[in-house]
């Protein structure tokens, strides 16, 4: 079939009122992304941490929302506007490049990246944002700081307060609105050390001490979890942590300096990594 | 039907025997669990109320449980007076559960020394050989029988290593060198708990946690709360 000539002068400017659509669009689903979606975003609001990761992840959908709707709506509007005729089989007019749109696109996409880059950056650097920031962590909060320390092993996590003698738990019980110093590590393979509700995620290496920061900011109970595939037991690898009063905490760490009194004098002094013996049958 | 169809056809029905092959294989291998033994109720054998789990832990289960591994480490389990090769144990919920274990393995040691102290127990404590313990030497550690879901770590002593009479593979006789441990616990709510060894046992493994440490029958398995 013989295509039908095309004449560019019949067309609408569909730049300019595809960009309007565009614009204003954003303009109203953006606010309503944000205070809509944004109070309901993960982990919640269990730390200072988890409260700055429900911030940026508002943040982050904030500024995805016009992307998707320059992308959807474009594609919507290319359906209704460029779609073919019946009957007929045109080809489009043959476009080789166009600089003013390349140029928008970088210039706009490079600042979308640099910005969030920056952002993240910036944020990483207040208090670490509950990542695991390796042994000497750049970005540390002032003030007095309780150090944990949570001890991986196939298959569970266990817990050592070195202000109170080393004693070793079995369960994570933390005080409220104090700031806890976590120091992670493992005894055989590679774990990750995960507190959703308190935003805090770290890897725990064997024979590295991996610091995160934490401000429990609620009393609640909350889920640990290993995040790092561990060997046949890897799923199972969880347990539920507390956030309790300074009183009831304080309490509760005599109670295990009683409750595990017996096997105190076989553990190892408080150190910020092991290398435990025994390997031998794996030697 | 062409040549080109005949050959496309005999690709279609050659995959797809392939792939049914393949998932059968797989479902038979994701399936494959060690039979359930039940535990004892102790009226019959002791006159106490809750129920009696018999255990035998070995340094090597032998060619007559396991041609394939004869020289992993294993629990088994004592079935209407028959040594069984099973990890998945069957107990009530919310009631007491009398466990004897008779470890006939050497030490190993546990990575962990924290672990060396008895959790989860009625008494806090269990008995070895008789006498009342709260935590051992993690050095004289062979096992672990851990329920950590239910707050229970018994710690399992070995045998020494001058000991007269060593067992070399299950099933083992109560004349041969060994530990008796025993310990109570409670159950809780009805639901599938998973167990373990925490003991670097599995020799020639690396960290000493692969092989029998890392399969469903040897040094790890269920607890089915019913």
């Amino acid at each position: 079939m013989a295509s039908e000539p095309i004449h560019p002068g019949s067309e609408p400017n569909h730049a300019r009122r595809f960009g309007l659509i565009w614009v204003i669009s954003s303009l109203i689903a953006t606010p309503l992304v944000v205070l809509l979606i944004g109070p309901i975003m993960p982990p919640g609001h269990g730390s200072e941490q988890a409260s700055g990761h429900v911030t940026d992840n508002t943040v982050l959908i904030g500024a995805a929302t016009p992307v998707l709707l320059l992308v959807v709506l474009y594609l919507i509007y290319a359906i209704v506007n460029f779609r073919q005729p019946k009957g007929a089989a045109l080809e489009g007019p043959a476009i080789h490049g166009n600089a003013r749109i390349q140029t928008t696109w970088i210039v706009v996409t490079s600042i979308l990246v640099i910005s969030l880059a920056a952002y993240g950056t910036i944020r990483l650097l207040e208090d670490g944002a509950g990542a695991g920031a390796g042994p000497n962590p750049v970005a540390v909060p002032s003030g007095p700081k309780l150090p944990v320390q949570v001890i991986g092993q196939e298959w569970a996590f266990t817990y050592r307060y070195p202000t109170y003698g080393g004693v070793e738990t079995p369960h994570l019980v933390l005080p409220v609105n104090e700031m806890i110093e976590l120091h992670v590590t493992s005894l055989d393979v590679i774990h990750s050390f995960w507190a959703y509700q308190l935003g805090v995620k770290a890897d725990a290496n064997p024979n590295t001490d991996n610091v995160v920061f934490v401000r429990p900011t609620k009393k609640q109970t909350f889920e640990v979890r290993c995040a790092e595939l561990c060997g046949i037991w890897h799923g199972y690898m969880f347990d539920h942590g507390q956030v309790v009063s300074p009183t009831a905490f304080a309490l509760w760490i005599k109670e295990q300096q009683v409750r595990f009194a017996p096997v105190a004098k076989y553990l190892p002094k408080y150190a910020r990594k092991y290398i435990p013996e025994p390997i031998r049958r794996g030697e | 039907m062409s040549v080109v169809a005949k050959k496309l056809l005999g690709i279609g029905v050659g995959g797809v025997v392939v792939v049914v092959l393949i998932a059968l294989y797989i479902s038979q291998w994701a399936t494959s669990f060690p039979q359930t033994v039940a535990a004892m109720s102790t009226r019959k054998v002791a006159g106490l109320n809750g129920t009696q789990l018999t255990l035998q832990t070995v340094a090597a289960i032998g060619p007559k449980y396991s041609p394939s591994h004869p020289d992993w480490v294993s629990y088994l389990v004592l079935d209407h007076g028959k040594w069984v090769h099973s990890t998945i144990f069957k107990v009530p919920a919310h009631s007491l559960v009398h466990v004897t274990v008779l470890q006939y393995d050497g030490d190993s040691g546990l990575r962990n020394p924290f672990l060396s102290q008895v959790q989860g127990t009625t008494t806090g404590m269990e008995t070895i050989d008789g006498k009342a313990t709260k935590a051992i030497n993690p050095e004289e550690a062979s096992h672990t029988f851990a329920v950590p879901q239910l707050g229970l770590f018994i710690p399992l002593p070995g045998v020494p290593e001058e000991a007269k009479n060593q067992c070399e593979f299950a099933p083992c006789t109560l004349a041969e060198a060994h530990r008796t441990i025993t310990f109570t616990f409670r159950t809780g709510a009805k639901g599938r708990y998973r167990w373990q060894c925490f003991v670097p046992c599995a020799a020639g493994w690396i960290f000493g946690f692969g092989g029998p440490m890392q399969t469903l029958g040897y040094m790890d398995g269920f607890l089915d709360v019913v």
